[in-house]
């Protein structure tokens, strides 16, 4: 019966590329949908980051994808075949667990041997050696999980999965526990890693910034569906919904009513003023909108002073804060209608700052002015990014 | 100078009551033990006395002396032996399937398994002496009997044991070996089956002192068979034999240094090397 498995043979079974595709995927406990729907498609090779708050079901995406967890619908394709019913065992994918799940019963040696042991390759002992190197757990190979602190055991977690050069690796927050120095030097190793063998990453992180500096594509997730996916700067730039403006980074966001459009053009009226934005990819036509803009974009001017053609400008508003947070001035600024915006301002010094009380100008490029339907709520994901 | 030699003393106390007390509990239970142990030497005035009247080799070198005594100690090594294997392998998969797999009636069953335990001894003792009674075995009764019974009863205490020992087992390290290659029998017996063993082995020995231990079914099941236990029942009547305490002694060195030998295992297992 061991035999009629074929593990053996599994990893290597698949042939042709190794697009990952996960197709309408839903899952559900019971009555609650942990995922809904849901539809990726991860290129070979690809470093795609996984973003969401907490409890919006990456894990349990991760999960399926693994073939721990059987979706209620949809398909998992990778390279062109139907992973959907699969025994984990039977997939070339592997994980880096949230929780490490470490055996307890095993060395570290053992530990990051665990996968290659079916091989009976004689390379194991120079392979794990290699690995722990890589990790810089080299001497610890003897020792049993619990010796271990959090952040050596996730390492150990992440060369127990790396060691078998899977076509699909999902890392479930794999550097979470780690200090910022040595998170920093797993970034840029795990990125080396990624480039070197050409794995499909899928990293699930609360990091934004490492999401951003990583990944090729991010997928920003909130409640068991995918917001948006894009490039790094793709969805800084331009969101497309409220959360995602709200969830990755930070956003002002007016309200404001189409007025004219040309092409990729629109023109919108925030409070008798117009304001132009350029390059809109969102699909609002007409009619009301959130006009959106973010806070290091916008510089400020003393009232009536510095127009400069082609930009948009708010007229009198009124420094209420400021504080000085070393690189940049942060403003909060209100408005004339009463609405308060984040200003954040570098501190070259070309010009004393503000202080509480100046009436000054807003100012900020067409370029850097997103629009999204303003049917959604503006506040969606605005307190969900604390774990950054 | 009386006062702080007093004081002295009394802090003395205060600061080593856990310490005096717990002696004191130790010293009561091992008691008996000392007893068991001074009088497997004693050299009894008429061969069948209690008091300690000298030392002798003599019961060391004649364990085998009275009659029937090393017989019934045999009879209760093998069945207990028996029993304990039989008992650990399927109550260790019953455990298996009880914890890790979902089936109509896993409720029902865990309920059940405990029934054995709570139920009194003499009560299934004598309804199972009905059963083999009417199932024509009461010319059988002997070994066979014994066996079976003593399975029954120990089943129940390995189940909950070994039980104990996977419930507070992360299902993700099954899950973790799967995703790492190993199909369901290599993740069992890589993963689960060690992870399952320090449960497995405290349910063995418990299980293997229950059925050596046990007087009531066995006696009402054995038919001519003679057990330790029944030997030493049926010598108190008449003055029980010094040698009984040197087979007493024995068991109790047995089980010491099985339980040094785990703790040593252990040691060296969790020892550092690097
Ligand atoms: N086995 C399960 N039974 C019932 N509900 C579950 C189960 N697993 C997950 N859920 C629910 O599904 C939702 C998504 O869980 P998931 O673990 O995927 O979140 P996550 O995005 O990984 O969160 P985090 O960032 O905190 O790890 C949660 O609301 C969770 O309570
Ligand atoms: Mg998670």
């Amino acid at each position: 019966m061991a035999s009629r498995s074929g593990s053996e043979a599994a990893p290597s079974r698949l042939g042709g590329g190794a697009d990952l595709e996960i197709q309408g995927v839903t899952k559900r406990f019971g009555d609650f949908v942990a995922v809904n729907d849901l539809s990726l498609n991860v290129p070979e090779g690809a470093f795609y980051a996984l973003l969401g708050a907490s409890g919006c079901g990456k894990t349990t995406t991760l999960r399926m994808v693994a073939g721990l967890e059987r979706p209620s619908a949809g398909r998992i394709v990778l390279g062109g075949d139907d992973i959907t019913g699969l025994k984990p065992y039977q997939r070339p994918v592997n994980t880096v667990f949230q929780s490490y799940a470490l055996f307890p019963h095993l060395s570290i040696f053992e530990n990051v041997a665990f996968g290659l042991r079916r091989t009976k390759s004689k390379e194991v002992k120079t392979k794990v050696g290699e690995m722990l190197d890589l990790v810089q757990l080299q001497d610890y190979a003897q020792r049993r999980p619990a010796q271990l602190s959090g952040g050596q055991q996730q390492r150990v977690a992440l060369a127990r999965a790396l060691i078998n050069r899977p076509r699909v690796l999902l890392l479930d927050e794999p550097l979470g526990a780690l200090d910022l120095k040595l998170r920093r030097a797993m970034q840029l190793e795990l990125k080396r890693i990624q480039t070197e063998v050409g794995i499909t990453f899928i990293h699930v992180t609360h990091d934004q910034e490492e999401a951003m500096t990583m990944a090729d594509t991010i997928a920003v997730m909130n409640a068991g569906v995918i917001e948006q996916q894009g490039t790094p700067s793709d969805l800084y730039g331009h969101p497309r919904t409220t959360f995602v403006a709200n969830f990755l980074g930070q956003s002002n966001l007016l309200p404001g009513t189409i007025r004219d459009r040309t092409g990729d053009e629109v023109t919108a009226e925030v409070h008798g003023t117009k304001v132009l934005a350029s390059h809109v990819t969102s699909d609002v036509r007409e009619g009301d909108v959130w006009v959106g803009v973010r806070p290091e974009k916008v510089t400020l001017h003393a009232s009536g002073e510095g127009h400069r053609d082609g930009q948009n400008r708010l007229p009198e508003g009124e420094v209420i804060d400021v504080s000085y947070v070393g690189v940049s001035t942060q403003y909060v600024v209100r408005l004339p209608f009463g609405q308060k915006l984040m200003v954040f301002e570098q501190n070259t010094g070309e010009r004393p700052p503000f202080t509480v009380g100046d009436r000054v100008d807003l100012a900020w490029l067409a370029d850097h002015t997103f629009l999204l339907d303003a049917r959604q709520d503006a506040h969606a994901g605005a307190d969900l990014d604390d774990d950054a | 100078m009386t006062a702080v030699a007093s004081r002295g003393v009394r802090g003395w106390l205060g600061n080593h009551a856990v310490l005096i007390f717990g002696l004191l509990v130790l010293l009561y239970m091992f008691t008996p033990i000392f007893v068991v142990v001074l009088m497997s030497f004693n050299d009894p005035v008429g061969r069948l006395g209690y008091d300690f009247a000298g030392f002798t080799l003599y019961n060391w070198k004649n364990i085998c002396e009275p009659y029937q005594l090393c017989e019934s100690v045999g009879n209760s090594i093998k069945i207990a032996l028996l029993a304990t294997g039989l008992a650990t392998v399927l109550g260790s998969l019953m455990a298996y399937a009880m914890v890790r797999h979902y089936f109509r009636g896993r409720g029902t069953a865990n309920l059940m398994i405990f029934l054995p335990m709570a139920s009194p001894e003499i009560v299934l003792g004598s309804s199972l002496l009905a059963l083999f009674v009417n199932a024509n075995l009461a010319g059988q009764l002997g070994f066979w009997t014994v066996f079976v019974s003593h399975v029954m009863f120990c089943l129940s205490f390995i189940v909950i044991t070994v039980k104990a020992r996977l419930s507070g087992l992360d299902p993700r390290l099954e899950q973790a070996a799967a995703d790492l290659y190993a199909n369901e029998w290599q993740t069992f017996g890589r993963v689960t089956l060690p992870l399952m063993m320090p449960g497995i082995v405290s349910a063995a020995l418990l299980s293997f002192s229950l059925s050596f231990d046990d007087f009531i079914i066995t006696n009402l099941n054995s038919g001519q068979m003679i057990t330790f236990p029944m030997f030493v029942w049926g010598s108190a009547q008449k003055g029980i034999p010094m040698q009984i305490n040197v087979v007493g002694t024995i068991m109790f060195l047995l089980a010491l240094g099985m339980v040094l030998g785990g703790l040593l295992l252990r040691r060296i297992r969790e020892r550092p090397t690097a």
